[in-house]
């Protein structure tokens, strides 16, 4: 009747155990994180006496996971940025220009002479002299598109080509992205822009940063122990877009009017000062391999590069080329300075000097050794939560759910008896089984999770007490107790079970719907209403048929 | 000596009173809608964008002062409220301040914060601010249309697994009952001006679950019943089956409630408007199962012709062994 075969019952305390063994970290919380960041700075950087010390303090065959606490509950910094993909439209048809009036220049005699039209949308415009060469030059233009590589976007081709009469007798074709290069074209300054924000934060050396991609355009940054969200916008809201061109001149005027090709930027240290510069770069920081903060002749701050062989053709052939000239060195549409080319510069390393304090020069340096973003972020949302704030919530959240577990194992002892302690026993498993599938899975506890935990304390008894109230009943009714427990574990099962299905898709509607610290409460809940489920049908029931079999009671009180 | 709740055997007419006790759901529902349209909701920034800073200080929150710093930046709808929690020492003054969206910006800029924190800093020197959010309108209005979202799937979720595992009347019964739930609680919310942000859409959707779970353990018992007194009235059926399981719903929705009345006291003010309306939502969703899902199965009546569904239907789980 009450049987449970053997290979159950250990694969019943098995759980537990494993519940246990992996729980058990938590309950040495700094000791265990400060023995994890040992062993992965001696991984990093070598083992120094102290980090092997800090190690050894908790022993390496033990679990080391750790339940992660949330932004709420630490302190840090939270942004959500939007990133604008439009940005790297312009850029790719300023790329495919040259390539452009390449071909169409080896059809003049049927096309006439081109002209590029800056339009200042996303699409490329070229205006042709002769009307009647408009179908031989959108054959051209058309042929240098390739198809796109994407699911969805089979047979199409990256760009679109339209072509128009104008008037006086041209004409203009107009190349811009197709709607599916577009998409493939935003997919992949996501991919960078998460890459290099991730590079950002890392050289900075955080501890458990998270950066997401969110929706479509949106990347999730959550960096704990960041003194603020400002200092975080500083880190990754750069754009650190570090170009190398051409001057023109110089001029006090802004209102200027400047050449079809050129730019007018103003000057970052010397105030009423713009220069007019040629739009093509030289050499851009893609092409940079390294670069490190150091200081110049005179010891002021600056940022030593090095470009890699193509960079370095490039700028030695240009330096060649224009001594005497000077030259602008320009990050994220500011000259930082125009130093005059006084000899050719071969070896396609150099240094970047301006005003900058030496932390400036750290900073940039950081951000060209972790490339340039594809395209600008717009922060929507930014959150600085002080680490003093998230030990007081963690304090007053573990006061109020060792109250609420004391409290509710001293009622259930007192309304269901031996019964009762058998199911707190089961209790604290249950909580130890949270805490041991939250660290195995790595989740995040917040504060709404905490809440979490204290209404799964409240609500993990309920299955217990369904079933202790059906063994009630059926004591009245049963032949013998034996039988009463059977039926009454039997009998609890669909109210048990459909009362926790329905909860646990609400848990799964907030986890898919929900961010931040209301996901935390739902991977709480949801993984609550498994354990609950699983301590009070499984583990409760092995202890009662166990102490039913060594004592053979011929009646019991529930 | 054994703590009981509920005695042994009881016999409560629940329906005796329907008429008080449905209509005083149904006066809440209204009530509360009106409130809601009249007086309307205390939105945090998570749905109308802007910043909330957190600010301490040692000194006693004088809020005129407070206003008086920033009154000169010209920041628009500027609240102000000081916070009291009983874990706060008498150095311990904490205030909000929450500052409405500023126009055309995503998100308030770190100039803008900069300011505020300069101008309060001139007023209470010992003033620290112990966190700054910040949400764009763009954002907000998203929020928004995901906490609907969220709590309309819930609710057709529920409303399709009640009835995959009951009967139709059953699931129309429940998903009434959730309703009640959360229209009385966004009333109180509303009555009396508790934030109202992301969290407490959470906590509408836990009470939504533990409303259901009530109601299911009652629903389980009544289709149980339905098959075992096939002559008796449903009224009579479902008088019994809410005694059946009245100790249950007491001890359950009493543990639940104990250990939330220690969230609630001790757990912080952080928390405290997210575990009230969790608080609240068990009591409201506790008499919910009890006056309000039966009632409404009653109205809508259950067909009693369970033979088919003897072997399969309440059953399914059944075999499940541990």
């Amino acid at each position: 009747m009450l049987q449970i075969p053997l290979w159950r019952r250990l694969l019943i305390w098995g759980v537990v155990a494993l519940g246990v063994v992996l729980a058990l970290p938590n309950a040495f919380y700094s000791r265990v994180e400060q023995a994890n960041d040992a062993r992965i700075s001696i991984e990093r950087n070598g083992a120094t006496p102290e980090a092997m010390m800090a190690a050894e303090r908790w022993p390496a065959w033990l679990p080391s996971g750790l339940v992660n606490l949330g932004l709420d509950l630490r302190g840090g910094a939270h942004l959500l940025a939007e990133v604008q993909v439009e940005d790297v439209y312009a850029g790719r048809m300023d790329a495919l220009w040259p390539e452009l009036r390449d071909a169409l220049r080896a059809v003049r005699d049927e096309v006439g002479t081109i002209r590029r039209v800056d339009e200042g949308g996303d699409a490329l415009v070229v205006r042709l002299s002769d009307a009647a060469g408009l179908p031989r030059a959108m054959e051209v233009a058309r042929a240098l598109a390739r198809p796109v590589v994407s699911l969805t976007g089979v047979g199409a081709t990256d760009y679109a080509v339209s072509g128009s009469a104008t008037d006086g007798g041209g004409a203009e074709i107009r190349v811009a992205l197709s709607e599916e290069e577009r998409r493939a074209t935003d997919d992949r300054t996501i991919r960078q822009s998460l890459e290099i924000i991730r590079r950002r934060v890392d050289e900075v050396g955080t501890r458990e940063p998270t950066i997401q991609r969110q929706g479509a355009d949106r990347i999730l940054i959550q960096v704990p122990g960041i003194g603020s969200a400002d200092e975080l916008k500083a880190l990754i809201g750069t754009t650190a877009q570090l170009t190398f061109n051409p001057v023109v001149g110089r001029t006090g005027d802004p209102d200027q009017s400047v050449g079809a090709r050129n730019v007018m930027l103003p000057a970052m240290d010397e105030p009423n000062t713009w220069y007019v510069v040629e739009r093509t770069p030289v050499v851009t920081g893609e092409e940079l391999v390294d670069a490190q903060p150091a200081f110049d002749q005179n010891g002021r701050p600056a940022v030593n590069f090095r470009f890699n062989p193509a960079g370095a053709r490039k700028f030695g052939d240009y330096t060649a080329e224009n001594i005497g000239s000077p030259f602008a060195i320009v990050l994220d549409e500011e000259v930082i300075s125009a130093p005059v080319i006084q000899s050719h510069i071969p070896g396609g390393s150099g240094i970047i000097t301006g005003n900058f304090t030496v932390e400036e020069s750290t900073n940039l340096a950081v951000l060209l050794r972790a490339g340039a973003l594809p395209a600008e972020l717009t922060f929507l949302e930014e959150r600085t939560i002080g680490p003093e704030l998230g030990q007081d919530s963690i304090d007053a959240g573990r006061l109020a759910s060792v109250v609420a577990f004391v409290a509710v194992l001293v009622v259930m002892g007192l309304s269901y008896g031996l019964f009762g302690w058998l199911a707190n026993i089961a209790l604290i498993f249950n909580v130890a089984l949270i805490f041991g599938a939250l660290s195995l899975i790595g989740a995040t506890l917040t504060l709404p999770g905490i809440a979490g935990i204290v209404l799964t304390i409240g609500m993990a008894v309920d299955a217990n007490v369904l079933t202790f109230e059906r063994i009630r009943e059926e004591l009245k009714t049963a032949r013998g107790p034996a039988r009463a427990i059977e039926l009454g574990y039997e009998r609890a099962l669909s109210a048990i079970v459909d009362a926790n299905i329905t909860t646990f898709i609400i848990a799964v509607i907030l986890f898919t719907l929900g961010s931040g610290p209301v996901r935390g409460f739902a991977v709480t809940l949801g993984i609550g209403i498994l354990t609950s489920v699983f301590t009070a049908i499984f583990v409760t029931r092995l202890m009662v048929v166990t102490w039913f079999e060594r004592r053979r009671p011929k009646t019991i009180e529930v | 000596m054994r703590l009981k709740l509920v005695p042994d055997h009881t016999e409560i007419d629940f329906f005796k009173h329907a008429r008080l006790t449905f209509g005083a759901s149904v006066v809440a529902v209204i009530v509360s809608l009106v409130i809601w349209a009249t007086v309307g909701l205390n939105f945090g920034i998570d749905f109308l964008g802007g910043t909330t800073i957190r600010t301490e200080s040692a000194q006693p929150v004088d809020i005129g002062t407070y206003r008086g710093a920033l009154d000169t930046l010209d920041l628009g709808d500027v609240s102000i409220t000081e916070v009291f929690d009983p874990t706060f020492g008498p150095d311990r003054n904490v205030a909000m301040i929450r500052i409405q969206a500023q126009d055309a910006e995503q998100s308030v800029t770190p100039e803008t914060v900069a300011t505020i924190e300069a101008a309060l800093r001139a007023a209470v020197p010992d003033i620290a601010f112990v966190s700054v959010e910040s949400v764009g309108p763009k954002v907000s209005g998203e929020l928004i249309r995901t906490a609907f979202i969220a709590v309309g799937a819930s609710m057709a979720a529920i409303l399709f697994y009640i009835w995959l595992r009951f009967e139709w009347q059953f699931s129309v019964g429940a998903v009434a009952a959730l309703f009640h739930d959360i229209i009385v609680t966004i009333g109180l919310f509303s009555l009396l001006g508790i934030r109202f942000d992301l969290a407490t859409i959470a906590a509408l959707l836990t009470i939504i679950g533990y409303s259901i779970n009530d109601t299911v353990v009652i629903f389980d018992r009544l289709r149980e019943n339905l098959r075992k007194y096939k002559q008796t009235p449903l009224r009579d059926v479902m008088n019994l089956s809410v005694n059946e399981t009245l100790s249950r719903t007491v001890m359950t929705s009493g543990t639940t409630l104990l250990a939330l009345a220690a969230m609630l006291i001790l757990g912080g003010d952080v928390i405290r408007s997210f575990v009230f309306a969790i608080f609240w939502g068990i009591i409201v969703g506790t008499y919910s199962s009890v006056f309000v899902a039966k009632n409404i199965v009653l109205y809508l009546g259950v067909t009693r012709d369970w033979s088919k569904k003897d072997k399969t239907g309440g059953n399914a789980f059944a075999d499940v062994d541990a």
